[in-house]
């Protein structure tokens, strides 16, 4: 659930850090360059209003990118450094202390030469001079303001109010007054039964306290929770000990100083020793309001995080962005990273708004709830319930995208809908059996093991033997907050990805719930397009190189990075099959000298053997290859080829030249592009085959070869549905059956497996081809770079497939579109590679004399 | 004792490439990034040893090519979070043709 709020680490462990992510927007030389220069002639000074998540946030991010750039002076309302509100909950529950919750100590506020007013409220902005001033005279000039003021408890306006043991929940003194009154008092009554109210109420009866929750509406949490949901979780808030008046009216709050009880419009008077108002907030407004900013229900934002005043910025909760306010940290930390952009001056980032979910943070009690979920008219729903288990699940659908969620007892597949409903996912293929979770195997073997149970040496990430421990660690003490973070840190989920479900649980138990995923990601940090954004600009505007790309479209950096290069330059081969010319040096290392890399620095190499077909004449010329370079490792692959491992660099071309004169060609085993077509027997030889799957698997192959694809692709021809060539998990698969042949696309045997959809049912071979180079040429144009048919055709959706190839028309034109492009992409790379002029790349350019060091 | 060596001319080293030079301590990469910098570090990834020669170049970074770990090319530092250093080597132009010193 957790996403890309930029990838970047904390700025935590400070210099280091910022210094690694400056390049990222500033690449060295020249640009830090000018800031040096610039920071030399004048320093800008920055003046945060409110020390809290969204400001700081907004200084993080900006010290990242430019961390000369100001002199920066924070006003902080509190006398405290920042710290993490939203466990404010656990610290009343006892599960936390105060110090686990500080984000940035002292230190952190010394090191980056910012001045902190701490327990000083700003009480003035004057806009005509620039200047802030505070509650006890301390004085800011600006030429940027930053206004994070956040929001305010609402007080019901009830006669006692203002009684003393009437508390609000909203920041440390609150928490504290809360905790005294549970050490003399016994009985609480909380006011409002919503999120915050309940985790109040939580709190409070851990503490020892009889607590009455009372709520003026008919069931708890309306405003994340249908009634099923809803009823469920007052039984088990009951079970754990609280009460509940529901739909009371309070109406007044009696004590002399302090409070005693609080009665109800019905007359009916509880006992109480403590008062917890949380029946809502309001964005702190007033001062920006007194200073003449335009404000209505929070302080109007552009997307530019820009208030009417082009050099006062505002973020979190005090702002209203297009007519929204906003509760939750995702939202304004999305916000935060759009405005140190804007004041760092390296980014176009716009903020478009949020999609949010909500969990609550109460030990023993699985809650989820996101988008629109109460459905209604014109809205499907699904819905799964197991009253024994307490278990229930409600999916809100609409054209087969989910559009909201309520999960109940069980939300492990909580993110997994989520990230469906962000990403629009047409769910048709897997509607019968959403319902029961994910379809990731990884994860799915660890259903049911909740997060606290997991042992702290449980490996969590399988690839980089990352135990829990190390994770929650890593959080804790470099405060990390999103997936990125934690996959830079630590590594876990950052290679196959299989165990990132279980990193995002870890992340969710240990600070509590972010989400901060736009809809579509940006390909890179380089940039804020998303991939299918710059494969339309590169369509539109005819852009034909990287330079172009990186010109036109505003690239933050001047030669991109090893994330956006390899993708970009797949798109322009896509787009411009004939006029681009492929960029060797925008290629991972195995598509560059076409054989693999090992983790010793050789090089594997994988002759092609169509549909999986070999000679006897083939085997000896690569048996000789083998003995005359004494390559230490024969291996069958699982491809249906042959393997040659440990091949030194500078033999490669030697090797290649050898095997090309015994008519072999690259095998593209390293390639996102086409890799074996798998076949069986078939009817040549096969008592059962039905068609001659191994001779459908050459011509396959001899036609697809070569073409470069998202990400790799797959292919098998079974000769009868017994399915010997598994072709029912390849991208595209045949089974032969005895009228003709069924076309089966999107398996995946990878990291999550998945089986195929049927396509469609043919009767020729021709036709088998046809279907092939279309449903090809579909993914290559519309596939996101390495996305695998597999989650590409969740993605788009069957129906949308088919319905593309299902038009004779529609599919002979994409089929002629990609012969076109196989025109330029069938040429042996080994046969250019091992020709003289090309070797100089796999040989040292010179040799020392041992003298010489 | 230390002495600046050519090693090959400007022309032979492709933009955003890299080319190895073999020395009896081990290989060492000499990259060329896109605005013509020239830098050359030990051939050794400070995380398992991958040959940073192999890997992409952009700005004036390289990313290794085994598990992408990003190394500074002016001071052999990886970027944070990850943390380790491979050694660095003074390289120099000199009318079109390239000096390593070792
Ligand atoms: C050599 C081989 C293993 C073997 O000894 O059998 C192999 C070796 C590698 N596989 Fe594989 N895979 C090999 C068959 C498979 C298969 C089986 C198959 O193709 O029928 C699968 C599962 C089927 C599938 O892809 O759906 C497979 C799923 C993967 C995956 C997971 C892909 C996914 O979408 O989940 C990766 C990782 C990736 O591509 O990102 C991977 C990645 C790799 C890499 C390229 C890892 C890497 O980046 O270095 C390995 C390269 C080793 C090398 O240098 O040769 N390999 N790999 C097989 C080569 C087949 C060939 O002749 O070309
Ligand atoms: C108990 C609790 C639990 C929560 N749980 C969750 C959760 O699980 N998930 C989630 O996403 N969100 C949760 N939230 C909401 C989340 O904490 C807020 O969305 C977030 O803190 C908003 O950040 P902000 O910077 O806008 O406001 P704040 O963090 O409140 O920061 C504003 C700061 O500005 C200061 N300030 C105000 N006026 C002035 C002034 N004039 N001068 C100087 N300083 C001033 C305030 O004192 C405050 O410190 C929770 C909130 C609470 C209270
Ligand atoms: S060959 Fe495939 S399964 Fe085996 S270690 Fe390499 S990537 Fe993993
Ligand atoms: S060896 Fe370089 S990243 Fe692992």
């Amino acid at each position: 659930m957790q996403g890309a709020n930029g990838g970047t680490p904390e700025s935590g462990n400070g210099a280091n850090s910022s210094q690694g992510e400056l390049a990222l927007f500033l690449p060295d030389g020249i640009q830090t360059h000018e800031y040096t220069e610039r920071a030399m002639k004048k320093k800008m000074k920055l003046v945060v209003i409110g020390n809290g998540m969204a400001g700081i946030r907004t200084v993080e991010e900006l010290l990242k990118m430019a961390p000369d750039l100001y002199d920066i002076s924070v006003f902080g309302a509190e006398p405290h450094c920042n710290y993490n509100r939203i466990l404010l909950s656990p610290v009343l529950a006892g599960e936390k202390s105060l110090n686990d919750i500080i984000l940035n100590q002292e230190d952190w506020y010394t090191e980056h030469h910012i001045t902190l007013y701490k327990g000083e409220k700003a009480t003035l902005i004057d806009r005509k001079n620039r200047s802030v001033i505070g509650e006890l005279g301390a004085r800011a000039d600006y030429d940027r303001l930053l206004i994070a003021t956040g929001s305010s408890p609402f007080i019901l306006p009830i006669p006692g109010r203002e009684l003393s043991g009437v508390v609000a929940f909203r920041d440390i003194k609150d928490v504290d007054q809360m905790l005294e009154a549970a050490r003399t008092g016994r009985h609480a009554v909380v006011i409002g039964g919503g999120l915050l109210g309940l985790e109040a109420a939580n709190g409070l009866r851990k503490q020892g306290m009889d607590v009455t929750v009372v709520h003026n509406m008919t069931s708890l949490m309306e405003r994340q929770l249908d009634e099923p949901a809803a009823s469920l979780l007052q039984n088990s808030l009951e079970q754990s000990g609280l009460s509940f008046l529901i739909a009371a009216q309070t109406e007044a709050i009696i004590g002399e100083n302090r409070v005693r009880a609080v009665r109800f419009k019905d007359g009916l008077e509880i006992p109480a020793d403590l008062v917890v108002m949380a029946v809502g907030i309001r964005p702190n407004i007033e001062l920006a309001k007194a200073s003449g900013i335009h404000c209505e229900r929070g302080i109007i934002v552009s997307d530019t995080m820009q208030t009417y005043d082009p050099s006062v910025y505002a973020v979190g909760e005090c702002v209203q962005h297009r007519g929204e306010l906003f509760g939750l940290v995702a939202p304004t930390f999305e916000q935060a990273k759009v405005c140190a952009n804007q004041l760092a001056e390296v980014g176009s980032g716009r903020y478009r708004g949020s999609v949010t979910s909500t969990k609550l943070k109460v030990t023993g009690i699985d809650l989820f709830s996101a988008g629109d979920f109460k459905g209604g008219e014109g809205f499907e729903e699904l819905v799964m319930q197991d009253p024994s288990r307490g278990i229930y699940k409600k999916l809100v659908v609409k054209d087969n995208r989910i559009r909201g969620a309520v999960l109940y007892g069980d939300t492990v597949a909580g993110g997994w809908y989520f990230q469906l409903m962000r990403e629009s996912t047409d769910i048709q293929s897997f509607r019968e059996s959403i319902l029961f979770g994910h379809s990731n195997m990884a994860d799915e073997g660890r259903d049911g093991q909740s997060i606290a149970s997991m042992s702290d040496d449980a490996e969590v990430c399988g690839c980089n033997g990352v135990c829990k421990k190390t994770v929650v660690d890593a959080i804790l003490e470099k405060k990390l907050f999103t997936l990125d973070e934690v996959r830079a840190h630590t590594k876990a989920s950052s290679s196959c990805g299989s165990c990132t479900g279980l990193v995002e649980q870890i992340l969710q138990a240990t600070v509590g719930n972010y989400d901060p995923t736009p809809a579509e990601k940006p390909v890179c940090a380089c940039t804020t397009h998303a991939h299918d954004a710059v494969r339309q600009q590169i369509a539109q505007r005819g852009l034909k190189s990287l330079d172009a790309i990186f010109r036109s479209l505003d690239w933050q950096t001047p030669d991109g990075c090893q994330k956006c290069r390899p993708a970009l330059n797949y798109y322009l081969l896509c787009a411009w099959p004939s006029e681009y010319r492929d960029d060797p040096n925008s290629r991972f290392i195995n598509e560059r000298v076409h054989a693999n890399i090992q983790k010793d620095g050789t090089y594997s190499v994988v002759p092609r053997m169509w549909g999986g077909l070999t000679t006897p004449d083939e085997l000896r010329a690569i048996a000789g290859v083998a003995d005359k370079f004494q390559i230490p490792t024969v291996k069958v692959t699982g491809g249906q080829r042959i393997d040659l491992l440990g091949v030194k660099k500078e033999d490669l071309p030697a090797v290649w030249a050898e095997l090309n004169s015994a008519g072999m060609v690259s095998g593209h085993a390293y390639g996102k592009s086409l890799r074996t077509v798998k076949t069986c027997v078939g009817s040549e030889w096969c008592r059962f085959g039905t068609q001659d799957s191994t001779g459908l698997g050459v011509k396959l192959e001899k036609m697809t070869w070569g073409s470069w694809t998202p990400h790799k692709f797959k292919m098998a021809v079974s000769g009868c549905p017994r399915n010997c060539a598994e072709a029912t998990i390849k991208d595209f698969g045949i089974i032969c059956v005895d009228s003709g042949y069924e076309i089966h696309v999107g398996g995946n045997g990878g990291i999550k497996i998945r089986g195929t959809d049927l396509l469609v049912k043919v009767s020729s071979e021709t036709e088998v081809f046809e279907y092939c180079g279309a449903f090809m040429q579909i993914y290559r144009e519309e596939g996101r770079y390495l996305e695998r048919t597999a989650p590409w055709i969740e993605r788009v959706g069957l129906a949308y497939v088919k319905s593309r190839l299902e038009n004779a028309e529609e599919r002979q034109r994409l089929f002629e579109k990609f012969k076109v492009s196989q025109e330029t992409a069938q040429v042996d790379p080994w046969a250019e590679l091992s020709k003289p002029a090309a070797r100089s790349e796999f040989v040292a350019i010179a040799s020392l004399e041992n003298s010489h060091v | 004792m230390s002495e600046w060596i050519q090693i090959g001319a400007v022309l032979d080293f492709p933009r955003q490439g890299s080319r190895v030079v073999e020395s009896p301590k081990g290989a060492i990469a000499v990259f060329r990034t896109q605005d013509d910098r020239f830098f050359a570090l030990h051939d050794r990834c400070p995380h398992r040893g991958g040959p940073l020669s192999q890997g992409i170049v952009y700005g004036h970074r390289i990313a290794c090519p085994l598990h992408s770990w990003v190394i500074e090319l002016e001071t052999g530092e990886a970027v944070a979070p990850d943390e380790g250093e491979t050694a660095c080597f003074q390289i120099r132009e000199d009318q079109g043709n390239i000096y390593l010193k070792v």
